[in-house]
């Protein structure tokens, strides 16, 4: 028998498999397709304080080996999120979650956590500050060390949940940025959102995306993924969840070799509704393949020297 | 919602660029006419999603326009060839609101979901009266399937180059009592306009996943945000902000 067990955090997690946040809505389209409870856990939709429509349509534009976003955060705002989401995802999903949050200043950021704190089954908070389809907040924040730090610390104040800060993989270090946030208090890091992109429409002659740029996911973006986190696993002393392009047991591995204690997928769920189920189901196999017992013990196991 | 491999039984032009589909697989997943299928396609990353036709048993028929190359890959499998299939997506038309008679107005690549509602309302007993509306002469389908199902059907050309010259409003009955469309935007807008009973329209946007996941198709209605491919694509006329 293999294990497929992770602390993530202090949380025990049966598998490490975690679909991403903004992929996943609130659980329940994917509870009608099967028992989501095999999943790790999952991030739900970024909340943030007030109720938020996005951007404009068309959001979404296809690339090779994945697509562009451009959703910008659309929610019903955090209110709504716990007084009629949660209680709905709480029937079909009986583990800890986690809350994604998203904000436009350090104090919108510390509010919309302390209200989610609240919340018995919110397990951790994933803070996204590296969303690159919101103006004036999201990414801004997951662009400078100093920033960064402010909403670590801003969060960490109003919150006893573990904090995980989430990091835009569109700077120039991305170690320098995940060691700022440890140093104001971070318990983890997850990475990478979305990589800024841009596709133009030939016919019209304009971009695609009615907001002009998307944050681009899905395949393609792997081995950036996977580069980063293995940077970050050598900076940091905190556990991280690696993100970007997943969609294979064979990914999970790789992610978690690179330094990755727990593993989200996104963009894949929207073209496989069920390929999380199928990862964690697929992971024993591959386990056993590669000749790996305790998946726990592969986490870093790719740095050598 | 369900996911199948389905196997082609047939894909034929009908006019230079639109095409017939027909798939065999397991259509339970079909609950009103005007839902849709998103297929996968070898090499491309996401789904096309594509509005039923016809469906019965285990076999459904979707029409397409080839508008990229994903819709051109999809125009050259053949019959026997497999596809992996999202089914029974989207709302779909109710048709429990519809008159007795209502007028089915169909525009272009909008016209296919039109016969599997107007089928849906003959098996109600209802009596449609079909208006298809195409922008040329040799762009028209589907005249003579529609006809054959026995529905009052008025063609209307743009350039006047067959049927009744102009925009399907042009062609509404002297009476009805409800309105279904479907169609490009102006053609919907137009068809809302000219409505002067209530109705249903179905909208057509880019989409990520197609089952309500990724808020990539949001649309704002009176009653509160919508998705397109989960909450729609039919809004309801009251609901529709332009």
């Amino acid at each position: 028998m293999v294990d497929l067990r992770v602390r993530l955090a202090g949380i025990e997690l049966d598998n490490p498999v975690i679909p991403a946040s903004g992929t996943f809505g609130y659980g329940y389209e994917f509870a009608e397709l099967y028992d989501i409870n095999c999943l790790g856990t999952f991030s739900f939709k970024g909340t943030t304080r007030e109720a938020r429509f996005g951007n404009p349509t068309p959001r979404i534009a296809e690339c090779p080996a994945g697509m562009l976003n451009a959703v910008g955060l659309q929610n019903p705002g955090v209110e709504k999120v716990i007084s009629e989401e949660l209680p709905r995802l709480k029937e079909v999903f009986r583990k800890p979650v986690m809350a994604n949050v998203s904000g436009f200043s350090v104090e919108e950021y510390a509010y919309t956590c302390s209200l989610l704190d609240q919340e018995e089954q919110v397990g951790w908070l994933e803070v996204n500050i590296s969303c690159p389809n919101v103006h004036d907040g999201g990414m801004s924040f997951g662009t400078s060390p100093r920033a960064a730090a402010e909403v670590t610390r801003a969060v960490k104040a109003v919150t006893k949940k573990p904090v995980f800060m989430k990091l835009s993989p569109n700077v120039t270090d991305i170690a320098e940025i995940a060691r700022a946030c440890e140093e104001a208090g971070a318990d983890g890091i997850s990475l990478i959102n979305t990589l800024l992109g841009m596709r133009i429409d030939l016919r019209a002659k304009r971009p695609l995306l009615a907001n002009g740029t998307g944050g681009l996911s899905g395949g393609a973006v792997f081995p950036v993924a996977v580069r980063m986190v293995y940077q970050v696993y050598e900076a940091v002393g905190i556990p991280i969840i690696g993100m970007g392009g997943v969609s294979s047991a064979e990914d999970v591995l790789e992610m978690m070799l690179a330094g990755a204690t727990a593993v989200e997928v996104g963009a894949a769920n929207l073209v496989d509704p069920f390929v999380c189920r199928s990862i964690v189901e697929e992971l024993p196999g591959a386990m056993e393949k590669y000749g790996i017992q305790d998946l726990k013990e592969i986490i870093g196991g790719g740095h050598h020297g | 919602m369900r996911q199948g491999i389905y196997t082609v039984a047939g894909n034929r032009a009908l006019t230079e660029g639109v095409w017939e589909l027909r798939l065999l697989g397991d259509t339970g997943s079909i609950t009103a006419p005007g839902q849709f299928i998103n297929i996968k396609l070898e090499g491309f990353f996401l789904r096309r999603p594509i509005s039923i036709c016809d469906w019965s048993g285990e076999a459904l028929t979707v029409v397409y326009k080839v508008v990229g190359k994903g819709t051109e890959v999809l125009s050259q499998m053949g019959a026997g060839e497999k596809l992996d299939v999202l089914c029974g997506l989207g709302n779909g038309f109710d048709i429990s609101k519809c008159g007795g008679r209502t007028v089915v107005a169909g525009g272009g690549a909008g016209v296919p979901p039109m016969y599997g509602l107007a089928k849906a309302l003959l098996r109600t007993g209802k009596s449609p009266t079909a208006l298809l509306g195409f922008n040329t002469k040799k762009e028209i389908f589907y005249e003579e399937e529609f006809r054959a199902l026995g529905v009052e059907t008025v063609v209307t050309t743009a350039d006047g180059s067959y049927g009744r010259k102009g925009f399907v409003t042009e062609a509404f009955p002297e009476e009805y009592d409800y309105v279904c469309a479907c169609g490009p935007l102006p053609m919907l807008r137009a068809a809302y306009d000219a409505a002067a009973t209530s109705g249903q329209f179905s909208f057509e946007e880019r989409m990520g996943c197609g089952f309500g996941a990724c808020m990539g198709c949001s649309c704002k209605t009176k009653y509160g945000n919508k998705r397109i491919c989960r909450d729609g694509p039919v809004l309801e006329k009251e609901e529709i902000i332009w």
